[in-house]
């Protein structure tokens, strides 16, 4: 953890908020982090008590949401922030609302859930849908420690884990339209298991956002929009 | 606007903004300092300065007490030769001419570079004859002359519509921010190149201050203006380039919107955060 990035400030005060700001960022990470977790358990195991847990915590994430944002615009009117304290409260505001998103999605899937409890499992594609959440919660996990941590060593490392995630989509994608072919009555459950493969995707999209968002944090650099490799170049240079 | 019209005028907002981010590059130079040393008897106050003051910019010195940011900006008009026991070397060029040459005339040089200090200072004159005043040393007395240059330099501060129907009034009489726009007029009325200020708006209330700033902006399409600030959110609204010094040495200097987002110095970054070293 470099301390000093975020203390060190003549104002006590003022190293307390930002550290506060950084805590409730990872408490929220964590509540998703475990939303996840317990969203993809749902899917698996059919356990829809799981799926209502998920659901009701999102009211939690919210509300940590609304509480970062309000500090953080706080603290600009109040201090008037420069260099890496108003880089880090811009970054937050947007970190929290891709953890957020990540949060939306772990509840959709565990609707899904909820929607295929009881149907036929084989259709689930269950051993790619496992392995896909494997990576995303890795992703997400890593890129919530870097920020902890605020370093941006190794973060192409997680950024570039996205290719497996959308590797692994597209393998689900092609199976199920194959079942989808092969027997029409197919279609509305395999939809709903490409909802739920979209919405694992989509929160390795979330998880790469963050480390572009800690990028921009640490060193100033505006990284969004480039590819992995321009990213890579970019860093190493 | 038609859909098509939208696109047409999102194509040209953006030849808009890559022709002012071209501009930007091609600045040309108004001051050039090299290699500047100041010693007040034995104690050197600035260390090896040299940097470059864009034309028609707003530069902001910022930086700790003691730093040496006030006393840089007094060397550009020779603010220091009247402070005993300085030596100075290095060169100042202003217009490519060393002001620190010999033979320079200081006395014209100070009416290419104005300068504006922390309190107002205006004489116990009418308004009138406070902006006159420059022109009057020089030996301009004509009426309609001295007229239109009052007018002028009253608009140019932002101070005509306030004060036309008060300019044989006493200038003390007027609130701390109108004197010291007036002292800013004054200062315009014999049309300088360069306006140094020196903390202009530290002893004011906050509109007083921003109408200052909004003068500084707009004083900024004819003079090169170089202002020293304790308040650093001042330096950023105001300033197109800033200055940071510490010690009597420029820790670094670059443009307002990079320093203040993105500090390459470690140093710099701990003083605009508020953080000990």
């Amino acid at each position: 953890m470099d301390n000093h990035k975020i203390g060190h400030h003549i104002s006590e005060k003022f190293n307390k908020d930002l550290e506060d700001i950084r805590n409730k960022v990872l408490t929220m990470g964590g509540l998703v982090e475990h939303q996840i977790e317990l969203a993809v358990q749902a899917f698996t195991t059919g356990d829809l008590e799981l799926a209502d847990q998920v659901i009701k915590q999102d009211n939690q994430v919210d509300a940590l949401e609304m509480a970062i944002d309000q500090e953080c615009s706080q603290i600009i009117a109040l201090r008037q922030p420069t260099a890496f304290d108003l880089r880090m409260l811009i970054s937050v505001i947007k970190i929290v609302r891709e953890i957020e998103r990540a949060g939306d999605k772990a509840e959709r899937v565990a609707q899904m859930a909820i929607k295929l409890a009881g149907t036929e499992q084989q259709l689930h594609s269950q051993y790619e849908l496992e392995h896909m959440a494997e990576i995303i919660k890795e992703m997400l996990h890593l890129a919530l420690d870097a920020f902890a941590r605020v370093s941006i060593e190794n973060i192409t490392d997680i950024t570039g884990r996205d290719e497996n995630v959308n590797r692994e989509y597209e393998n689900i994608i092609r199976r199920l339209i194959t079942r989808m072919m092969e027997d029409p009555r197919n279609i509305t459950r395999a939809l709903d298991v490409i909802w739920t493969a979209r919405a694992m995707e989509r929160i390795g999209d979330y998880a790469c956002n963050i480390c572009e968002h800690l990028i921009y944090m640490v060193n100033g650099e505006d990284v969004r929009h480039l590819t992995q490799k321009q990213l890579e170049e970019k860093l190493n240079h | 606007m038609t859909a098509q019209e939208v696109r047409t005028h999102a194509i040209d907002m953006n030849a808009v903004l890559l022709n002012r981010a071209n501009q930007n590059e091609t600045n040309e130079i108004s001051i050039k300092v090299e290699n500047l040393n100041l010693y007040y008897g034995q104690k050197q106050a600035l260390h090896g300065v040299s940097m470059d003051i864009p034309k028609k910019k707003v530069t902001a010195y910022i930086g700790p007490s003691g730093c040496g940011k006030s006393t840089l900006l007094r060397c550009i008009n020779r603010m220091n030769d009247l402070v005993d026991n300085v030596t100075i070397d290095g060169k100042i060029l202003l217009e490519n001419e060393n002001i620190y040459a010999q033979g320079v005339n200081v006395a014209a040089l100070r009416r290419r570079v104005g300068m504006v200090f922390q309190k107002p200072n205006p004489f116990p004159k009418s308004i009138f004859e406070n902006v006159a005043y420059g022109l009057r040393i020089q030996g301009i007395n004509d009426k309609y002359i001295l007229q239109e240059t009052v007018e002028n330099a009253l608009r140019g501060a932002a101070l005509w519509d306030e004060m036309k129907d008060r300019l044989n009034d006493n200038a003390l009489g007027m609130s701390g921010g109108q004197q010291q726009r007036l002292v800013i007029a004054r200062a315009i009325a014999i049309e300088p190149e360069v306006l140094l200020l020196d903390e202009p708006a530290s002893a004011l209330d906050p509109i007083s201050t921003l109408k200052i700033e909004e003068l500084i902006n707009e004083l900024k399409e004819k003079y090169t203006i170089v202002i020293v600030t304790h308040n650093m959110q001042q330096a950023a609204r105001v300033s197109d380039y800033t200055a940071f010094m510490y010690m009597g040495e420029l820790i670094e200097m670059g443009t307002t919107s990079e320093l203040f987002t993105n500090p390459k110095k470690k140093q710099t970054e701990d003083y605009i955060t508020g953080r000990y070293g």
